[in-house]
């Protein structure tokens, strides 16, 4: 037998690399993304082990002993869990009804501002702040509520108030991270749902106008609930980033409040206490048991808010 | 027929106000940053600089600050992150979306289980630092981020839209598989990739988090690194944290917002000209698995 019909035989009985060296090209293209995807993405997911270790940086995965669950026994006897609980749940509640619901108005008001340019104006000046990063919102913030050179308590002196001590109390922030994220965010979302107002067929409106129905009914009754799946799909990926460990929104609780002690009652989140646990206290088991806890908690929110859509608006879910 | 126009006038007044807020922070930092150190003692921040000065830029752009070196290291992680990403992103969202793929389902599936569950920071960090050894090196400010789930299913997404039909007359003239992608389908994409390519782009220069986790060599701050790093200890911008502050009248408190100025100047200039690619992309951005 020759060598040639040797591989043709082995080709036939195994489908798979049949199929690989059918696509050969196809497959080549795919391997850095997959080969990246599986390093960085899948070998950490094999990473969470060491919540259930005693980790040494010098010994490694394979040569820190096992201690069970010792460090979630610690994790949920400290006060520290629900406090970073709370306070995740609580501002990403308040986050996604307000970053979502002012975007749906915006969205629908900037259509009625009688002027394209103006229209189009607002909507980029309005991306604007999404587009800078949280170090740099901490600066234009701080150069509001510096206690002694900012404008909040120069303005304030003008009619009489007394200065107030804005990193020091952490009751203000429950208002000031909500409007913060509002102002960095609102615009990407309004901008969103304004394409998708802009494919809403106009003759719905038409039929509107002829019934005698007014704006504010039109947007009632026809342009809101067009814009349902968009918002579903919103709602629900801003959800998956609560328990995400996202790389993205959570500097907004880091870097605001300047790292201010003080606060941490009304600022401190999952994120923060586990880079805070990881970077100032090198405590690898402890913090990687949050983070484990997070992205359990994360992974089955988004699948059970997922579960639910599906049951109402199969085209909506996002799987 | 009056009502209306009273109302249409009174929101354009509110989304002028609105739209001021937007942009008055960042006049605010730009006059602080342009105002005599002396002036901020006396009077605080203000809107319109008191005493103008350029003192603060002269200080930071002169002399041994980091901040040009951290320049430098921004716009080279930007560029090149944002090119691999695109090269890698586009490769394995083209050969997702084609039929004759096999296995292109088990594959996307991987891809959007990463958006589901993640290992969390800590596995991810010593899978960097301790056994990829990217520790303080320039790599560990791009390779983290050279594919994005959600990069790669709004591409291939895209790439589906193109028409099947084009794609087999390339093979029937006898163009390669991967000659048609580069020749055809990506001149047919630019619109997709450019609008990909400028959130990369945005994502790269504005990450912190990276090099707060990973870079401890001065030479490798990135420029929103030095710039949080500055905010509560300036000496940082005299290029040696240790340094004891020399003199009282160095510009401190503008030289920090000048920096500032210059973190986001870039992203504020462009902007004009790129706006509307900012627009149309985030219009891609409602996928589905």
């Amino acid at each position: 037998m020759t060598k040639k019909s040797e591989t043709t035989s082995v080709r036939r009985r195994i489908p798979f690399i049949s199929e690989i060296i059918r696509n050969k090209t196809f497959y080549a293209m795919m391997l850095p993304g997959l080969l990246f995807i599986i390093v960085i993405y899948y070998l950490p997911m094999i990473g969470v082990v060491i919540a259930f270790q005693q980790y040494n940086p010098f010994k490694g995965i394979t040569g820190s002993p096992w201690i069970g669950f010792k460090n979630f026994e610690f994790l949920f006897k400290s006060d520290a869990l629900f406090q970073i609980t709370f306070n995740t749940i609580f501002y990403n509640v308040v986050f996604i009804v307000l970053g979502i619901g002012l975007a749906l108005v915006f969205a629908i008001l900037i259509d009625e501002v009688g002027s394209r340019f103006l229209a189009g104006a607002y909507k980029s000046i309005l991306l604007l702040p999404y587009l800078l990063s949280w170090v740099v919102a901490e600066y234009l913030l701080f150069s509001f509520l510096s206690v002694d050179r900012g404008i909040m308590n120069y303005l304030l002196q003008l009619f009489g108030v007394d200065p107030v001590q804005w990193y020091s109390e952490p009751s203000y922030w429950r208002y000031i991270l909500p409007a913060a994220y509002v102002w960095k965010n609102v615009g990407y979302f309004a901008v969103i749902f304004a394409a998708g107002i802009s494919g809403i067929s106009t003759e719905f409106y038409e039929a509107a106008k002829i019934d005698g129905a007014s704006k504010f009914q039109q947007a009632l009754r026809i342009t809101i609930p067009m814009l349902a799946p968009i918002t579903i799909t919103l709602v629900l990926l801003q959800t998956g980033k609560i328990f995400y460990a996202g790389f993205g929104d959570w500097g907004l609780f880091y870097n605001l409040p300047k790292e201010s002690g003080v606060l941490f009652s009304a600022t401190n989140v999952i994120d923060t206490y586990v880079y805070r646990a990881l970077k100032t206290m090198g405590d690898f088991g402890m913090s990687s048991a949050v983070g484990l806890y997070q992205s359990c908690v994360g992974f089955v929110l988004v699948v059970a808010s997922n579960y639910v859509i599906r049951r109402y608006d199969r085209d909506s879910s996002l799987f | 027929m009056n009502r209306l126009h009273v109302s249409k006038i009174a929101l354009n007044i509110s989304f002028m106000a609105y739209s001021a807020l937007c942009l008055i922070p960042l006049l605010l930092v730009l006059s602080v940053s342009l105002t005599e150190e002396q002036s901020i003692f006396q009077h605080g921040y203000r809107l319109i600089p008191q005493n103008f000065s350029f003192d603060a830029y002269k200080y930071i752009l002169m002399g041994n600050s980091p901040i040009l070196r951290a320049y430098g290291v921004t716009i080279i992680v930007t560029a090149a992150g944002t090119l691999l990403h695109l090269i890698i992103s586009s490769m394995f969202a083209y050969s997702l979306s084609r039929n004759e793929v096999k296995y292109r389902n088990i594959v996307s599936f991987l891809v959007v289980f990463c958006l589901l569950f993640s290992g969390g920071l800590v596995p991810w960090y010593i899978l960097l630092s301790k056994y990829l050894h990217l520790k303080d090196t320039i790599f560990v400010l791009i390779v983290p981020y050279l594919v994005s789930s959600i990069n790669v299913l709004i591409m291939r997404n895209f790439f589906r839209t193109i028409p099947d039909s084009i794609i087999e007359s390339a093979r029937i003239d006898g163009s390669g598989e991967f000659n048609t992608f580069v020749k055809l389908v990506i001149p047919l994409s630019t619109p997709v990739l450019a609008t990909i390519g400028l959130f990369v782009a945005v994502f790269y220069w504005n990450d912190w988090f990276t090099a707060a986790l990973f870079i401890e060599n001065a030479d490798l701050y990135t420029l929103q690194f030095l710039l949080q790093s500055i905010m509560n200890n300036i000496a940082f911008l005299q290029g040696n944290a240790l340094t004891v502050k020399a003199a009282a009248m160095q510009p401190d408190e503008t030289a920090r917002m000048a920096t500032c100025v210059l973190a986001v100047g870039p992203i504020v200039l462009t902007y004009p000209f790129l706006q509307k690619y900012f627009v149309k992309g985030l219009t891609l951005g409602a996928v589905k698995a």
